[in-house]
């Protein structure tokens, strides 16, 4: 089980309010990710779940019991740090058994759960070795085999991946995605990655300034943004925001359209490209448009326009986002 | 650019290097060459630094009117006693330090660091008095005690030199793991600072052991280490320059050799986190 609530959490350093006061449930075997930019409080909040920090006030109960005060070992929650945090002066086998020493666990069975772990993650090789002969993906799976032996009622991630490189970061992506599956345990992931949020979670939460700006699946997320900053935080490229008369014409302050939803050849948007980078499977263009500002446009790979190419451009109407002043969506 | 070094420039200074460290030497040459003289030469004027008739009785001499053992047993006891001690009580102070300061941590080092620039001759009657009162006067532990004392801060400033170099996050996944405070000391922090803590014991070992005022102050016979045992050769009777050169060189020889043994060790524990 693991089953985490936050109540009214307010976290304080001092006279700046990190967290000014964030409630959220987090369900049982959920992948829930809190994405946002740096300083948004995502870690601090991270941290306040594992026990690392005090709350300055709220409460924390996770499986229904309070845990606000308890120390982060009685919290039974194991972290992935993003400096992996392994022991340096020990082996493999002893990084990951560690958890288990402390825990009063017997050699014997201690043994056996470091050997399951090491199977599940390919490290049986490397057992021996100590965490400065290993490569960045196998100390970060060293760390997941140490989290794992705890099995412990949810897995906290602070941006574990950031620290890879951008091929061995997609296959580690996965590999927790597949850790997920199979184990079932509640996950909290912490990532400034979008397309990491977008791809692992079962819910993302959406930080800005210690608030949360929304929660949802990705791709409610990505379908119906709640306000400007989610909207132009979810999906890649950015979503395109318009103000001014044309924003008017549809009954709003701003309108966002996605890059992949804006047609080319026909309609009423004309504009010159500023700049066309083909990715092989899409190309993206940067369109100086006609009253409405620089628009990211996706286009197909084959395309074969090209800079300095005057376009004309038409929104895909049940795709427009509407926003008020505030930057409220509107219905 | 590397600044270009000539051959003549080179010379220089190697031979003005080399000339500095035998003045610094000297003392120690002087002393070891004239433990090997006899009394008539070692006063002879004008001074001679080689004597012709070499011998090795004032060691013999030295060796049957004291006891060496004894002294040097001593020695052993307060320098790595008052270093132990000090290192169970400056692990935990120095873990405080450097993973939960303070607002005010920075200024409580100061104020420990600047205890050590205090004259000791102004405390020494109140000491005294103290060890007589407390019978700690010539005890082992009376003087392990002191020396622990004096130099508790520089153990402390040096091991939280070591620990600062240390990443919080490591200590936090211990706790994470289900470590307690003692637990990720001991098998975290601890075994991660061993090259630190290694040269910490050994520059406290050896400054323990050279010490001089408080050791000859505070004892009489039974718990005197090596530096009484040098004093107790200028007797009123008079200096006996190579029988004290001789006992000198047997004082200093142990330490000597410790610190020429450990060079590559104290060298980079003193420099450990200048350079990253």
């Amino acid at each position: 089980m693991g089953k985490i609530t936050l109540k009214s959490v307010r976290k304080a350093f001092g006279e700046v309010d990190v967290i000014p006061g964030i409630d959220l449930g987090i369900e049982d075997g959920e992948f829930v990710v809190f994405v946002g930019p740096s300083g948004c409080g995502k870690s601090t909040l991270l941290r306040l779940i594992a026990g690392l920090e005090d709350v300055t006030s709220g409460t924390i109960t996770i499986d229904g019991k309070d845990m606000t005060e308890l120390p982060p070992a009685q919290r039974g929650l194991a972290m992935v740090f993003q400096s992996y945090a392994l022991y340096p002066h020990m082996s493999v086998r002893k990084n990951i058994a560690f958890p288990l020493k402390m825990a009063g666990v017997s050699p014997e069975e201690q043994e056996r759960k470091v050997q399951a772990a090491a199977k599940v993650l390919n490290l049986g090789d490397y057992l021996d070795r100590r965490p400065g002969q290993l490569s960045g993906g196998q100390r970060q799976r060293v760390a997941i085999g140490r989290a794992i032996v705890r099995e412990p009622k949810a897995f906290l991630f602070d941006e574990p991946l950031s620290n890879l490189d951008a091929a061995l970061r997609v296959s580690m992506r996965q590999e927790i995605s597949e850790l997920h599956q199979n184990l079932k345990t509640t996950m909290i992931y912490v990532t400034h990655d979008q397309v990491e949020a977008m791809t692992m979670a079962d819910k993302i939460v959406v930080l800005n300034a210690g608030r949360i700006e929304q929660v949802g699946s990705p791709m409610e997320l990505y379908r119906s943004p709640a306000n400007l900053f989610v909207a132009g935080f979810i999906g890649s490229p950015k979503m395109n925001l318009i103000e001014g008369a044309e924003a008017a014409r549809h009954g709003a302050a701003t309108i966002g359209i996605r890059p992949e939803h804006i047609d080319i050849g026909r309609g009423d948007w004309h504009g010159v490209v500023g700049l066309s980078e083909h990715l092989g499977s899409d190309t993206f263009l940067k369109v100086m448009a006609d009253g409405l500002g620089t628009l990211t446009v996706r286009a197909d790979g084959e395309v074969s326009i090209k800079a300095g190419d005057r376009i004309r451009m038409s929104p895909q109407p049940d795709k427009i986002h509407r926003f008020d002043k505030d930057g409220k969506a509107l219905a | 650019m590397a600044r270009a070094v000539t051959p003549r420039r080179k010379l220089l200074l190697t031979a003005s290097a080399w000339s500095v460290a035998l003045l610094i030497f000297f003392p120690v040459l002087w002393t070891v060459l004239t433990s090997f003289k006899t009394e008539v030469s070692a006063v002879a004027s004008p001074p001679q630094l080689f004597s012709a008739d070499w011998t090795l009785e004032n060691y013999a001499e030295v060796w049957q009117r004291s006891d060496y053992p004894r002294f040097f047993w001593n020695s052993v006891v307060l320098s790595v006693g008052s270093t132990l001690l000090g290192l169970v009580i400056a692990i935990p102070a120095a873990w405080s330090m450097a993973f939960v300061p303070g607002t005010r941590t920075r200024d409580l080092l100061m104020w420990m660091l600047s205890t050590k620039m205090m004259p000791a001759a102004a405390v020494l009657i109140p000491m005294y008095l103290i060890f007589q009162r407390t019978g700690l006067f010539d005890s082992r532990l009376g003087l392990v005690l002191a020396l622990m004392l004096m130099n508790l801060p520089v153990i402390v400033w040096m091991l939280y030199t070591y620990f600062k170099e240390i990443p919080a996050e490591i200590l936090e996944a211990a706790r994470m793991d289900g470590a307690n405070l003692w637990s990720e000391i001991l098998y975290v922090l601890t075994p991660m600072a061993v090259p630190g803590i290694a040269s910490t014991v050994l520059l406290n070992v050896i400054l323990a052991w050279n010490e001089a005022f408080w050791t000859i102050t505070l004892t009489t016979t039974k718990a005197a280490p090596l530096s009484a045992f040098i004093a107790s050769f200028s007797a009123p009777q008079g200096l006996f320059y190579a029988k004290l050169s001789a006992a000198s060189t047997m004082a200093i020889a142990p330490i000597l050799i410790l610190g020429w043994f450990s060079q590559k060790q104290l060298v980079r524990g003193l420099t450990f986190g200048a350079v990253k």
